[in-house]
């Protein structure tokens, strides 16, 4: 296998599998300030309970989520070295702001949050969470808005033979990474309200600390509810912007060959990339695609015969994983809704809580899946139209990443077993309610 | 030129701090199995770091971040050259970071002893590889012209770079000794006064042989032949190694820790200055060697990101010196029945 090859496996698994733990650590933190601050406001031990019990679980997603973080920051080093010589000028700043607005605060305060109960007042350190919340999200729009640049650079010039920056502002406010700030964020948060709700729904089923979960449930719902319908509404605008600057993008995720005019959207299809057409089709709606992509029916939509051969991502990856994502898109803000009509009466609906418990691997995989059709949609192009995956790797031996790449398989694996076995287990075993504050 | 030079000694200040931070939680877990004797000793050395270690190793994720920010080059030369053994770092990194949280949460002895030997190798490994890599970059690494390194991990295993790698450890054991010494009480904190006391002149030993290797092994003298006032960092650090012992004696640990950290600090500084302008030297020819001037970032680039770091290291410093602060006093038992702690 090439190095090539090697390297975006490596890599996709990596990213990947820290992206199993950043949208947990992203909305949990914000739910935990929440709750700390309910207690801090109103003095009701709950809260206090709800803050350590949540916050454990939090904790414990915390640790894979940084440990998984450092992989990311050195790899565009160690396996893809010319990429990073040559876009080092643009996407390198943007990691570094990354590193010492968010990271240091987000990691030095963690700390002063676990071991500083007895150190601060009871308001400094409800704040310190959320700061700490604050500050993983803020991680989230500078890394967004470096992968935001790979899928549309801007404000650069090619000088030296590499890309140099000329507009610091045109990249910061690169249409591309905001709308896929407003994406990740909300759907992060999507992830962790489901999260909080499944756990909650696996006690009441139980019939266990029932005012505690009642009341976890039904906060994590308020944000589900907002951030899912968000995140449907928002993905359309999304779609919008790739349609107009990655038209090969767009034609693999809808599965359309021949460039036309009111192009259709096709609920279910399989592209057979050979022959240049889908297999099966139905569910047809001509004139849908247009509609969405140039909120015009009759515009016309390039196809990908239009694109030369070498120019195309891998169609039946690219449409899987958007068909993947968008019916779970729809599917998630309908449980909210339903769950909107029970909240006074969870206890009472059973097979509701039993959905909920069971949906919690869900919003993971809409998530993942996004990132499949984000990153391999944008293929054979690791910038947008500018530098080649393939141009893109260190010249290492390829025994040296073969060997990496099976480390952090088995490595990853292991830590991943740990680590959900302990949540499980934090899960299992419940709030603690002999102890006060 | 003003603005790559600037550049070159922020990546050599960015490099000594975290050198200086994360060092003594190197230190301190790669002395887990010596001086942790019983549960409670390893709860105490593991919590005396517990507050500190993540924001320290961030530290790292800047150093490597405004590497690739200010010198690309480097960043891409450097790290696929060094390949194997930064993944050899980054593996121990992970195991250090994970254990700290997941060690305690199980009632197993045989699950704790596996997480006490991912701090332990998690530790030991930095420290040693880390210097490795510097007693190699200021040898010179064998690649070639398109950036191509054309060795493998045993060629970073000469004599030199093996010195280098003692050094940092030994650095890294008395900065953990003197940390414990200031965080403990008791057996704990008697046993961490007398190992650094005992490691003293080893470390003294094994800096004596850095400085005359490296006249012989690299060209780092050149730059103070040429202006001899730099010598004055030298002297300065000689003056911080024998600060410890001084406040070690005089059993002022908190200023001994300080003259540590000034040691570590300054000891980096006396590569990095003996670097310049390089930053990653070639040992094939000279001629391709990635230095300030030929391999950084566009100058707007350079200009944007010292305005972010002139904000922010700022800011970092105060809270991060605010956190060591509250946490700057003797750990108490009721210290470790806080839920959250490790
Ligand atoms: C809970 C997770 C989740 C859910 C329910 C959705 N998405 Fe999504 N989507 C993501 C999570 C996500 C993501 C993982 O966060 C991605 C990957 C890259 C990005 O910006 O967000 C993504 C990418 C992504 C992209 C590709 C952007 C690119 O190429 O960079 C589009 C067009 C959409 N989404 C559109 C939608 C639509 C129309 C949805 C609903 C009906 C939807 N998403 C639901
Ligand atoms: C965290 C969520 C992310 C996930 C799950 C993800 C997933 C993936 C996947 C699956 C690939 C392999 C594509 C292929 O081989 O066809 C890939 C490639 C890549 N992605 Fe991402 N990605 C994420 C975020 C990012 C971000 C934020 C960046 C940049 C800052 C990035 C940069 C890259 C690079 C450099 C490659 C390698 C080249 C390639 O094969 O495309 N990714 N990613
Ligand atoms: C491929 C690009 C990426 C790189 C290089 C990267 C790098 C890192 C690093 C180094 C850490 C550890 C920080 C620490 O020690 O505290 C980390 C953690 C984190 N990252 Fe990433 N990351 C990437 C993708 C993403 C994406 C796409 C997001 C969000 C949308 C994200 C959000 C976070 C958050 C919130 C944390 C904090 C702790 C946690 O993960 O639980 N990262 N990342």
């Amino acid at each position: 296998m090439d190095v090539v090859l090697l390297s975006r496996l490596q890599f996709a698994a990596a990213t990947m599998f820290h992206f199993l733990f950043v949208p947990l650590t992203l909305g949990l933190s914000l739910l935990v300030a929440y709750m700390e601050t309910k207690y801090v406001r109103t003095g009701d031990e709950t809260y206090l309970r709800m803050t350590k019990f949540w916050g454990k679980l939090f904790l414990i997603n915390f640790a894979l989520g940084v440990v998984t973080g450092i992989t990311l920051e050195f790899q565009f080093g160690t396996n893809w070295s010319r990429y990073s010589a040559y876009v080092g000028d643009i996407f390198g700043s943007l990691l570094a702001i990354e590193a010492t607005a968010a990271f240091f605060l987000e990691s030095t305060l963690i700390g002063v949050w676990i071991f500083g109960w007895k150190k601060l007042s009871a308001k400094a350190h409800a704040t310190v969470m959320w700061l700490v919340a604050g500050a993983g999200n803020l991680s989230a729009l500078w890394i967004l808005l470096a992968n935001g640049w790979m899928q549309h650079p801007v404000g650069y010039t090619i000088r030296n033979g590499r890309a140099e920056l000329t507009d610091f502002a045109a990249v910061v406010f690169n249409k591309f990474g905001i709308l896929q700030f407003l994406h990740v964020v909300p759907a992060a948060f999507v992830l962790s309200a489901f999260f909080v709700m499944g756990v909650s729904a696996y006690h009441l089923l139980k019939k266990q600390h029932i005012d505690f979960f009642t009341r976890s449930f039904r906060m994590a719902l308020v944000l589900g509810l907002v951030s899912s319908i968000w995140v449907a509404v928002e993905g359309d605008q999304h779609a919008v912007h790739v349609t107009e600057v990655q038209p090969a993008k767009l034609a693999a995720m809808e599965g359309l060959w021949e460039t036309q005019t009111r192009a259709p959207v096709v609920l279910v299809a399989l592209p057979d990339e050979k022959n240049e057409r889908n297999l099966i089709e139905f569910g047809r709606i001509p004139g849908l695609l247009s509609l969405l992509g140039y909120h015009d029916i009759n515009a016309e939509v390039r196809g990908l015969k239009d694109f030369p051969k070498d120019e195309r991502p891998p169609v039946l990856l690219t449409f899987l994983s958007f068909r993947v994502m968008v019916a779970l898109g729809t599917l998630l803000p309908l449980l909210c809704i339903v769950g909107w009509f029970l909240r006074n009466r969870l206890v009472e609906n059973p097979w509701f809580l039993r959905i909920m418990l069971f949906s919690i691997p869900l919003p993971y995989i809409a998530i993942q899946a996004g990132w499949v059709l984000a990153e391999v949609g944008r293929q054979p192009w690791i910038v947008y139209g500018m530098l080649k995956t393939a141009d893109a790797a260190s010249p290492v031996a390829a025994s040296q990443v073969l060997t990496s790449l099976v480390a952090f398989i088995a490595v990853y694996g292991l830590l991943g077993l740990a680590g959900y076995y302990l949540i499980a287990k934090k899960v299992a075993q419940g709030p603690d309610m002999a102890e006060s504050a | 030129m003003v603005l790559q030079s600037i550049w070159f000694f922020l990546w050599g200040l960015l490099w000594a701090i975290f050198f200086m931070t994360d060092g003594f939680d190197f230190g301190i877990g790669t002395l887990l199995p010596v001086l942790g004797k019983s549960e409670q000793d390893k709860r105490l050395m593991i919590n005396a770091m517990g507050p500190l270690w993540d924001g320290n190793e961030v530290w790292l994720l800047t150093a490597g971040g405004v590497t690739f920010a200010a010198f690309p080059l480097v960043y891409a030369t450097m790290f696929s050259s060094l390949y194997t053994a930064l993944m050899l770092i980054l593996f121990a990194l992970i195991l250090r970071g994970v254990a700290f949280e997941f060690r305690g949460q199980v009632e197993s002895a045989a699950w704790r002893k596996t997480w006490d030997a991912c701090i332990f190798v998690g530790s030991f490994a930095p420290a040693l590889l880390f210097g490795v890599a510097f007693g190699n970059i200021f040898q010179g690494i064998p690649f070639d012209g398109d950036g191509i390194y054309q060795g493998n991990l045993l060629t970073l295993l000469n004599p030199y770079g093996i010195l280098g790698g003692l050094l940092f450890l030994s650095l890294f054991l008395v900065h953990g000794c003197l940390w414990l010494a200031i965080k403990t009480e008791g057996d704990l904190h008697d046993r961490a006064v007398g190992l650094a006391n005992k490691l003293w002149p080893v470390l003294v030993g094994v800096a004596v042989l850095f400085l005359v290797a490296t006249a012989i092994f690299t060209p780092l003298y050149s730059n103070y032949l040429a202006q001899p006032a730099l010598l004055l960092v030298l002297v300065g650090d000689v003056a911080a190694l024998f600060g410890i012992k001084y406040f070690l004696r005089k059993a002022a640990y908190f200023k001994a820790w300080f003259a540590s950290a000034g040691t570590i600090v300054l000891c980096t500084f006396f590569g990095v200055i003996g670097l310049f302008p390089n930053l990653f030297p070639s040992s094939i020819n000279a001629e391709y060697s990635l230095s300030a001037f030929n391999a950084s970032s566009s100058p707007l680039t350079l200009k944007i990101m010292l305005i972010v770091v002139i904000i922010f290291v700022p800011i970092v410093l105060v809270y991060q010196i605010w956190a060591y602060n509250l946490f700057n006093v003797k750990l108490k038992s009721e210290d470790l029945d806080l839920e959250e702690a490790y």
